[in-house]
């Protein structure tokens, strides 16, 4: 496991490769499909939100509202990113993303768009949600709850010892670009 | 009516919770098959440390507890009105618990007002049948899953599917490929060949309330279950779509009578976070056994 930690540098991200375990420590901002199409059309992050050598964490969690105000995270696991492929390329180049954590990978765009910014794609396991809400220490805020819905709202969490996997890193390789090419290969030589 | 409302959401609770038995047996023998130290084996044994944390917690598997489906059988004399109030009445409580994520929204405002109640939400089944007992079982299922369901009309040209069971293969094995790991693999197909566009779906997932290691009693739907399994596991997709060995862990396939005109294939997608469970319930609404 390679420890990566906030503040994400252009450098951290550019040393990493595809395949390699990583362990993620430090602030992160959930972010999914109503957050992406409002900053692809234009809208303005809220203030004390910032991107800027952090990660996007494509999660809609459960939140427990405690008595004293604050959330509990009780389930954080990744949400399908390929939905965001129209939008994340902009959102990588425009708010100086490093790390966008999800599921199921992304596409070309975003591909090139790592490249290009120095951003990697880190896939985390679907369906943890347990394993994933242990890593958040903290909810430090919530921004557009009342917007978008809980499970859609930017969710601002302290998360310790995350695990994930690049599977596309800032040299032009998806993991899921190869596997889709072998499976591709495989499948025709067995119809 | 309480008890029932009490019984319906426990039911929840477990069902979002605890991995039924012959599915948390499948993922140990994936985990066991995987090669050590890939990337296929660490997302393997991080699930079976989540789903041994989700049932200690009493806490949802998934974060996305998806869409709430309750299959109800029931005899005579029933009241079904009554049941589908209590099934909404238990979505909600169960929701402002936890069991379930706030995860409802309203189509055309995109307004969620954390209920999980609402136009098809949760969806109630009723079936009646000549035996007294009272049956329900529920499914929750999740958006990425859902996502990568597919029908096919045959014939498809692209992927040389004609109108017979080679055909239906090739699609099906299709729907395999473009799902990747989008889905939350491995996952569990449910298909049904036949069917109008409503009916091929609905039928293909009601296959998931089968015993994941029970054989199809046709032979050649148990032949073309097996071959896909194998066929799937064979083209290197695996975990998460990470590469690997397992990349399904059952194939549940059903037929339906069609029109001459028409020729569907439905296929549904179930994660490996497969939540389902049932019970029968007693005379009061009391639970009596569980069926998973």
């Amino acid at each position: 496991m390679i420890p990566l930690t906030f503040p994400f540098t252009e450098a951290q991200v550019r040393a990493l490769k595809v395949g390699d375990e990583v362990s993620i420590s430090g602030i992160v901002f959930t972010g999914r499909d109503a957050v992406h199409k409002y900053l692809h059309e234009g809208g303005a992050l809220p203030p004390g939100v910032s991107l800027r050598d952090g990660i996007i964490y494509h999660c809609g969690p459960v939140m427990m509202k405690q008595p004293d105000g604050t959330y509990k995270c009780t389930a954080a696991g990744p949400t399908t990113s390929i939905r965001e492929e129209p939008y994340q390329w902009q959102i990588i180049r425009d708010f100086g993303v490093r790390g966008v954590i999800g599921k199921g990978g992304m596409g070309d765009k975003t591909l090139a768009a790592c490249k290009e910014h120095g951003c990697v794609y880190l896939h985390a396991i679907g369906g943890a949600a347990q394993v994933l809400a242990e890593c958040v220490k903290q909810v430090r805020n919530v921004y557009f709850a009342e917007e978008f819905g809980s499970p859609e709202a930017i969710w601002e969490l302290e998360i310790e010892n995350f695990p994930a996997v690049v599977t596309i890193d800032a040299h032009g390789h998806s993991l899921h670009k190869e596997v889709l090419a072998a499976s591709q290969a495989a499948l025709a030589e067995r119809l | 009516m309480n008890a029932l409302k009490d019984s319906l959401v426990e039911l929840i609770r477990r069902t979002s919770a605890e991995i039924p038995d012959d599915v948390n047996r499948a993922l140990v023998t994936a985990l066991e098959n995987e090669k050590k130290g890939t990337i296929a084996a660490s997302a393997l044994k991080i699930i079976e440390q989540n789903i041994e944390l989700a049932k200690r917690k009493s806490q949802p598997i998934c974060q996305d507890t998806g869409s709430v489906i309750f299959y109800v059988d029931c005899p005579v004399g029933f009241d079904q009105i009554a049941c589908e109030e209590a099934a909404r009445e238990a979505v909600k409580a169960a929701t402002k618990i936890g069991y379930l994520r706030q995860n409802s929204v309203d189509s055309l405002t995109g307004k969620n007002d954390g209920t999980n109640l609402g136009p098809g939400a949760p969806v109630v089944h009723c079936h009646q049948h000549r035996s007294s007992e009272i049956s329900v079982r529920l499914m929750l299922k999740g958006g990425g899953c859902e996502n990568v369901g597919a029908q096919y009309s045959l014939p498809a040209e692209k992927l040389h599917a004609n109108r017979d069971l080679d055909g239906c293969r090739k699609v099906i094995l299709d729907a395999v490929l473009q799902a990747q790991g989008k889905g939350c693999g491995p996952g569990i197909l449910g298909v049904c060949i036949g069917g109008d566009r409503a009916t091929g779906y609905e039928y293909s997932k009601q296959q998931f309330l089968r015993m994941l290691d029970d054989r199809n009693a046709n032979p050649e739907l148990d032949a073309l279950e097996q071959d896909i399994l194998k066929t799937a596991n064979e083209l290197g997709i695996g975990p998460m779509g990470f590469g690997g060995k397992t990349t399904l862990l059952g194939v549940k396939i059903c037929a339906a009578n069609r029109v001459p005109a028409s020729f569907f294939v439905s296929i549904s997608y179930m994660c490996w976070a497969f939540r389902r469970q049932g019970v029968t319930l007693g005379a009061e609404g009391e639970i009596e056994k569980w069926l998973y």
